[in-house]
C-alpha cells in the first residue's frame, strides 16, 4: 500500500512537466454553461451563439457599449435621410475576412437579401422586416431603403443575426464560422470546448490583448464551481448558481461582479382566456405576489425587482414597484369577488430562476386563498404547449431580448393572448420615434400601461452573475445584449 | 447451437427495429417542434415553416421512418438538426470516450469487485468479510452523481491532484488518462459495491460444497482452492450480474459525462433530446440499446462456455 501514493505523485509530476504550454500566449478560459449547436447566429437562436460569437468572430455595420447606445462598427460613418427611410452607410476600410477574401459593400447586400428572403431561417427575421431594398452604392457604400421608419434599425443591426458574412463562406458557417472580427475560430470539439484565436490581420489587431480565447462547456453548476476552484477557468460571465456566490466572494482569487441583463423574468397570464382575461383577477395576482421573497428565495436575493416590462438599467425606465404593493387580504377579497375557485396550473420550463419561483407563487398564491399547482415541464414541452398553443394559466419565463415592449403588440396569437389597439398605437409610435427624448417619453407611457392594466405579474430582472479570477479584466458586467465582445479583456 | 445462434440474431435484429420504432414515434408524439427550439421565442412563423421545409420536417410520418431505416441500413444516420452535421459523424466523434469511460468502469468494477468478494468470503464472519458488506452497502446506497462531487470536491479542488472535468483529446494521453480515473472511479465504486456482494453471496455458497472440503483435504493452497475451484464455480450468478452491469456501465456514463462535462455519447443525448434533434436522439438510442442487448446476448453465450450442462442441453 505504501507504493500508491509515490507513484500517484510521481505520475502527476511526470504529466505536469509533459503538459506545460511551449508558448507564452495568453490564453483566457472561459466557462459557458450553454453549448451552441451550430456556430451561425443567423440561423440559430441560442444565445451562447450569440455570446461567443457576434462581435468576437463576425461583425455587424454597427455595434454598442455596455450601456446599449449604439455605436460605429464595419460602417463607419451613416447619414439618414430627412423622411427617416433611407440610411447610407460609409464602410470601413481594409476590413476582410478570416479566409483572406476583401469585405465591401457586396457582402453587406448579400447578407441582407439572404436574411429577408422568402426562404430566410434568420430567427431574427422580424427586424430585417422594415427593409424594403439594399443597394450598393460603391464598394465603399451602402444605401438601404425602408418602408416605413424604424427606431431601433441601428441597434438592431448591431446584433449577431445581422453579422455581416461573406457569400464565399456561408455554407460553412455553421461549423466553421468566418468572419471579420478581432478573433477567428479554431476549433471546436463539441461537448467540451470551442477555440478562438486572434486574428492578425485584424485593421484593430493592436489592441486585442488575449492571444487564444477557449470557452469551456460547463452545465452542471457544480462543476462549474468545481472547475472555478480547481483552477481550470479564468471567467465564468453567467454563472449559473446565484446561491453559491457567497463562496466565491468569501474566495480572495475572485472577483465577483453583479450586473444586469435585457432579461425581465415574468409571471405570464394567459390573458385570452378565463380567469386571467379579467383585470380584477390580474390585479388580484399583483397583489398576491411578493418580489422580495420571490427573489430572496428563488436567486438568494441577486436580483432587482422590476414593476413593468422595462430593465431598471436603462434610459426609459419607471419605477412602478408600488403600484400594487403585496397585500394577500386585497388580494383573496379580488379574487373572491371575481369568483376565482378552480384550481391554477403554473407550467413551469426547466430553468431553475423559473422552477423556483413558480413554487413560490403558488404559495403566495396559496396565502391569497387561491390553488396552485406547479408543473415542471421541459423546454420543448414548454414551446409547443404553452408558447406555441396557449395552453396554460401561468407560467414564469425571462424575455432576453432588447426593446421587447414589442411583444405586446404582438397580438392575440402570441401567447400572452393580449390584444389591446391603445398599446399597438403606442407602440408603433415609439417604434418610428427619430427622437430619443420624445421616444423615452413614450417608452414611459407604455410602461404604465402594462402594469396599469396587470397584464402579466412583473417580478425581477435576470442578473448577470460573474465570477472572474483577480487577474482578468475588461468584462461586460451588464449585458445590453446577447454578446460580448473580448477585444477588450486582459490578462495578467 | 446453430439454431440458437439464429434465433438470438433474429431477436436481436427485432428488438433494435421495435426500439427504433418506438423512439420515432414518441419523439413525434411529445410536443416539441424542432424548427421552434431552433429559432427560438422572437422568430417569425414563415422563418419556421422555411426551416422545417429545409429539415424535411413536412413530409408524412410514415415516409420520414421508412427513409430513416432504409438509410439506416446504409449506414446512414440522416443529418442533426440541430447540429447540421452527419449524424454518424457526431457519433464517431465522441464513440471512443465513452467507450474508454465504459471500458475503464467494467475493468475497475470486476477487479475491485471479484477481489472483496471473495476476500470476503475467505474472512467469512471476521473483520475483513465485516468491512466489505459495510463498504458495499455504502457504495450501493451513495449515488453516482452524488460520488463524484465528493471526488471531485477532495481530489480536484482540494488536493489538485486530478483536473475537475473535461476532456483533453486523446492527442495528449497522459493528460486524457488523468481526466479519466475521477469518471472511471465514480462509475466502478458504486458497481463494484453491488458485485462484491454478490460475489462473496455466491462464493460462500460453493465454500460450503464438498469438492471445497476434498481440496482442503487434498492439501491444496488456499489461494489455489478461492481462485481456480472456488470462483469459476461461483460464476454464473456472477456473470448474469456482469451482464447486467455492462448495461448499467453504458447508461451511466449519461449521468457521469455531464458531471464532468465530458464531450461523449452521454451528454451528446441529453444535448439531443433537448433539442428535438430527432436524427441523433434515435441513432444513440439504438445503440445503446443494441449495446444492453448484446450485452445479455454474450451473458447467455457465457453460461453455455461456463456451465457445461447447458450445452449439453442446447448440443
Amino acid at each position: 500500500m505504501t507504493i500508491k501514493p509515490t507513484f500517484l505523485a510521481a505520475t502527476i509530476a511526470l504529466s505536469a512537466g509533459l503538459c506545460t504550454p511551449a508558448l507564452a500566449d495568453t490564453v483566457l478560459r472561459i466557462g459557458m454553461q450553454q453549448e451552441p449547436t451550430v456556430l451561425d447566429p443567423t440561423a440559430d437562436a441560442t444565445a451562447s451563439i450569440d455570446g461567443m460569437l457576434a462581435h468576437n468572430v463576425y461583425e455587424s455595420l454597427t455595434t454598442v457599449d455596455e450601456s446599449g447606445a449604439v455605436l460605429p462598427n464595419l460602417a463607419t460613418d451613416w447619414t439618414i435621410s430627412e423622411d427617416g427611410l433611407t440610411y447610407t452607410f460609409t464602410l470601413v476600410e481594409g476590413a476582410s475576412y478570416h479566409d483572406g477574401t476583401a469585405f465591401d459593400a457586396e457582402d453587406v447586400k448579400f447578407t441582407f437579401d439572404r436574411a429577408m428572403g422568402a426562404d430566410s431561417t434568420n430567427p431574427s427575421k422580424g427586424i430585417f422586416e422594415p427593409i424594403d431594398s439594399v443597394e450598393v452604392v460603391d464598394p465603399q457604400t451602402v444605401k438601404i431603403t425602408l418602408n416605413r421608419k424604424d427606431a431601433f434599425l441601428l441597434f438592431n443591426l448591431a446584433q449577431g443575426d445581422a453579422s455581416i458574412i461573406a457569400s464565399e463562406s456561408v455554407e460553412a458557417n455553421k461549423t466553421t464560422p468566418v468572419g471579420t472580427g478581432p478573433f477567428r475560430f479554431a476549433d471546436w470539439t463539441r461537448g467540451d470546448r470551442l477555440v478562438l484565436e486572434k486574428f492578425a490581420e485584424y485593421r484593430d489587431a493592436a489592441d486585442v490583448a488575449v492571444d487564444r480565447v477557449e470557452f469551456r462547456f460547463v452545465s452542471d453548476p457544480a462543476a462549474a464551481s468545481a472547475a472555478l476552484m480547481a483552477g481550470e477557468l479564468d471567467a465564468f460571465p453567467g454563472f449559473p448558481a446565484p446561491e453559491m456566490m457567497d463562496q466565491f466572494e468569501a474566495d480572495p482569487r475572485f472577483n465577483v461582479v453583479v450586473g444586469s441583463t435585457m432579461g425581465e423574468v415574468i409571471l405570464a397570464m394567459n390573458n385570452s382566456k378565463p380567469p386571467f382575461d379579467t383585470l380584477a383577477v390580474r390585479q388580484a395576482v399583483s397583489h398576491a405576489i411578493d418580489r422580495q421573497e420571490i427573489i430572496d428565495g428563488a436567486m438568494y436575493g441577486r436580483a432587482e425587482p422590476i414593476g413593468s416590462f422595462y430593465p431598471p438599467h436603462g434610459p426609459a425606465y419607471v419605477d412602478l414597484i408600488d403600484t400594487y404593493p403585496h397585500d394577500s387580504e386585497k388580494a383573496a377579497a379580488l379574487f373572491q369577488e371575481a369568483g376565482v375557485n378552480e384550481e391554477i396550473i403554473i407550467r413551469v420550463p426547466p430553468f431553475p430562476y423559473a422552477t423556483r419561483t413558480g413554487e413560490i407563487v403558488q404559495a403566495q398564491l396559496a396565502e391569497a386563498g387561491v390553488k396552485a399547482k406547479v408543473e415542471n415541464v421541459e423546454w420543448g414541452f414548454w414551446l409547443d404547449e404553452v408558447y406555441k398553443k396557449k395552453n396554460y394559466h401561468m407560467t414564469v419565463i425571462a424575455h432576453t431580448s432588447p426593446n421587447d415592449l414589442s411583444n405586446f403588440a404582438r397580438g392575440a396569437d402570441y401567447f400572452y393572448g393580449y390584444q389591446s389597439d391603445e398599446f399597438d398605437t403606442l407602440w408603433n409610435d415609439i417604434k418610428t420615434e427619430a427622437d430619443p427624448e420624445a421616444r423615452i417619453a413614450l417608452e414611459q407611457q407604455a410602461q404604465r400601461f402594462l402594469t396599469e392594466n396587470a397584464i402579466h405579474g412583473f417580478l425581477f430582472q435576470l442578473p448577470k452573475l460573474g465570477v472572474y479570477t483577480t487577474n482578468v479584466d475588461g468584462f461586460w458586467a451588464n449585458s445590453p445584449v446577447l454578446f460580448a465582445p473580448l477585444a477588450g479583456v486582459t490578462i495578467q | 447451437m446453430q439454431i440458437f445462434l439464429l434465433r438470438r440474431t433474429f431477436g436481436f435484429l427485432a428488438t433494435l427495429l421495435a426500439v427504433s420504432l418506438i423512439v420515432f414515434l414518441t419523439m413525434n408524439v411529445l410536443p416539441g417542434d424542432p424548427a421552434l427550439t431552433i429559432l427560438g421565442l422572437d422568430a417569425t412563423e414563415d422563418a419556421r415553416a422555411a426551416l422545417r421545409a429545409e429539415l424535411g420536417l413536412d413530409a408524412p410520418l410514415w415516409q420520414r421512418y421508412v427513409e430513416w431505416i432504409l438509410g439506416a441500413l446504409r449506414g446512414d444516420f440522416g443529418e442533426s438538426y440541430s447540429f447540421g452535421v452527419p449524424v454518424s459523424g457526431l457519433i464517431a466523434e465522441r464513440l471512443p470516450l465513452t467507450l474508454s469511460l465504459a471500458a475503464g468502469g467494467m475493468l475497475v468494477t470486476l477487479s475491485l469487485a471479484l477481489v472483496l468478494g471473495v476476500a470476503a468470503a475467505a474472512n467469512h464472519g471476521r473483520g475483513g468479510d465485516w468491512a466489505v458488506m459495510v463498504l458495499s452497502q455504502l457504495g450501493i446506497a451513495i449515488p453516482a452523481f452524488w460520488l463524484s462531487i465528493l471526488l471531485v470536491m477532495l481530489f480536484a479542488v482540494n488536493l489538485r491532484w486530478l483536473p475537475p472535468g473535461g476532456f483533453p483529446g486523446w492527442e495528449e494521453p497522459v493528460l486524457a488518462l488523468r481526466s479519466l480515473i475521477l469518471p472511471v472511479t465514480a462509475l466502478a465504486l458504486v458497481q463494484s459495491a453491488v458485485l462484491a456482494r454478490v460475489t462473496r453471496s455466491s462464493a460462500l455458497e460453493v465454500l460450503r460444497l464438498d469438492f471445497v472440503r476434498t481440496a482442503r483435504a487434498t492439501g491444496l493452497g488456499r489461494r489455489r482452492i478461492l481462485w481456480r475451484h472456488v470462483l469459476p464455480n461461483a460464476l454464473v450468478p456472477i456473470v448474469t450480474i456482469v451482464g447486467m452491469q455492462f448495461a448499467s456501465v453504458v447508461t451511466g456514463t449519461i449521468v457521469i459525462e455531464n458531471v464532468f462535462y465530458l464531450p461523449g455519447l452521454g451528454r451528446l443525448i441529453f444535448q439531443a433530446i433537448a433539442n428535438r434533434d430527432l436524427f441523433t436522439v434515435q441513432a444513440l438510442v439504438v445503440m445503446f440499446a443494441a449495446v444492453v442487448v448484446t450485452a445479455n446476448f454474450l451473458v447467455d453465450i457465457a453460461y453455455v462456455l461456463i456451465d457445461p450442462r447447458l450445452r449439453a442441453r442446447l448440443a
